[in-house]
């Protein structure tokens, strides 16, 4: 699923490129080239897309987490058979675009060291916590439905395999939504008490969702020159808009409501305007203060410890059979 | 961290009839398991009926950088394609 504040560039474009080949470059890319891997590119760009790539890819690994949470306590052998497909596509979505990532010169090992170390970023939204099996619910119709309102304009980004990466994530993403809609409507359908716990993860869920397309244009520095390579298409408040658009009705039809007294229909510009987003909420989070940021990464790292023995036993009967077969070759 | 897996390309033929296609990539410890991990990376949904794995390290790849020399010689044979030939509509079966 996964993207947000797909925060880029650090340096300045192509400082140590020559002018006339960034020309080219940059040529190719207003044609609507696809840029591939072993085509020259400014290094710039190679590290804003590995940084890119690898916070989304983190943020699909990461983002197993809070749904595995409710795997053995979904209410039905249907939800969880539904809820563990789920889980298997973010961590096949994770593969892609890890796979994506390396095509630019990173080694997965490298991608993976970085997220254990807590040196990497992922999508701040998974540092909230599952409170109820309304929240797979949520998570599903908001925040999955944020995710792909980020990720189909990715499908056209200017880098082949992170490009088709996104085409195969789109087509998957869009059972995880109408699966999280599915058990809103189910909840909103029910007894008091599942209304009440479906409005009470829309009331937690809303913000962090909106704050997934990360900061306000204003305040959003990369925006322009990933834009210029796109690698980001639309900018933080279109995407957000749109979404906005989109889910309010939604949440009208679940009979639910949106936990922001200020949120109308504006005629005028034909939008819904919402009242203002406290972003201090996304800079703790961000700064790895949230609810969850600890316990997530703990999670990942016995997670990666205790299959490490497996790693390793793999590794050695493979080597152990390379080893039979050159034998055989030998003799 | 161990050293990573052995990268390999993974090629799916989506149904009888139809040639294998380039999907992506994986890491795994040996050729079985590269199958294995592609059947559960590539074909959650019945995307294929048959998995090729390469290692990417056997794939040779041409230079970009070489693709005017390789490709343009091409260009001005026009003449290899139907359409260079004028026929007169009252041809039939041509």
């Amino acid at each position: 699923m996964y993207t947000q504040a797909l925060d880029s560039p650090a340096e300045s474009a192509g400082t140590s490129d020559e002018p006339e080949r960034l020309e080219r470059f940059q040529a190719r890319i207003d044609r609507d080239e696809k840029i591939e891997p072993k085509d020259w590119m400014p290094e710039a760009y190679r590290q804003a897309l590995i940084r890119q790539i690898a916070q989304h890819a983190h943020s699909e690994i990461v983002g197993m987490l809070p749904e595995g949470n409710w795997i053995t306590r979904a209410p039905s052998l249907r939800r969880k058979a539904v809820l563990i497909a789920k889980v298997q596509d973010e961590g096949g979505h994770g593969m892609y675009l890890y796979s994506a990532a390396e095509t630019l010169g990173v080694s997965r090992g490298q991608l993976i060291a970085q997220l254990l170390a807590g040196r990497a970023k992922y999508s701040s939204i998974f540092n909230y916590p599952t409170l109820s099996w309304a929240d797979i619910g949520a998570i599903g119709w908001l925040v999955d439905g944020a995710a792909i309102m980020n990720q189909i304009p990715l499908c056209r980004c200017s880098y082949g395999p992170y490009a088709r990466a996104m085409v195969r994530i789109c087509k998957e993403e869009s059972f995880h939504q109408r699966q999280g809609f599915e058990i809103m409507l189910t909840l909103a359908r029910g007894s008091d008490a599942q209304r009440a716990m479906a409005q009470d993860a829309l009331r937690r869920w809303w913000w962090p969702s909106l704050m997934m397309f990360g900061p306000s244009d204003a305040h959003s520095v990369h925006t322009a020159q990933s834009m210029r390579w796109k690698i980001k298409r639309f900018s933080n408040d279109e995407l957000r808009q749109r979404f906005i658009d989109v889910t309010v009705p939604q949440a009208e039809f679940l009979g639910l409501s949106v936990p922001d007294p200020a949120l109308h229909w504006d005629e005028a510009t034909r939008h819904y305007q919402p009242g203002p987003i406290d972003w201090s909420e996304l800079q703790t989070v961000l700064k790895g203060e949230g609810p969850c940021n600890h316990e997530r990464l703990e999670a990942r790292r016995a997670a990666h410890e205790a299959g490490r023995w497996v790693r390793e036993a793999a590794a050695a009967y493979a080597q152990k059979h390379r080893g039979l077969e050159h034998g055989a070759d030998a003799s | 961290m161990t050293e990573d897996w052995v990268l390999y390309e993974v090629f799916i033929r989506s149904r009888s009839g139809l040639e294998h296609k380039h999907v992506g990539s994986l890491h795994a410890a040996d050729a079985r398991m590269a199958l294995e991990h592609a059947r559960d990376t590539y074909t959650r949904r019945q995307e294929g009926v048959s998995i090729w794995v390469v290692r990417s390290s056997d794939i040779v790849a041409s230079d970009p950088q070489e693709a005017e020399a390789l490709f343009d010689p091409a260009r001005d044979k026009v003449y290899r394609h139907p359409t260079f030939y004028a026929i007169p509509e009252d041809v039939k079966n041509l």
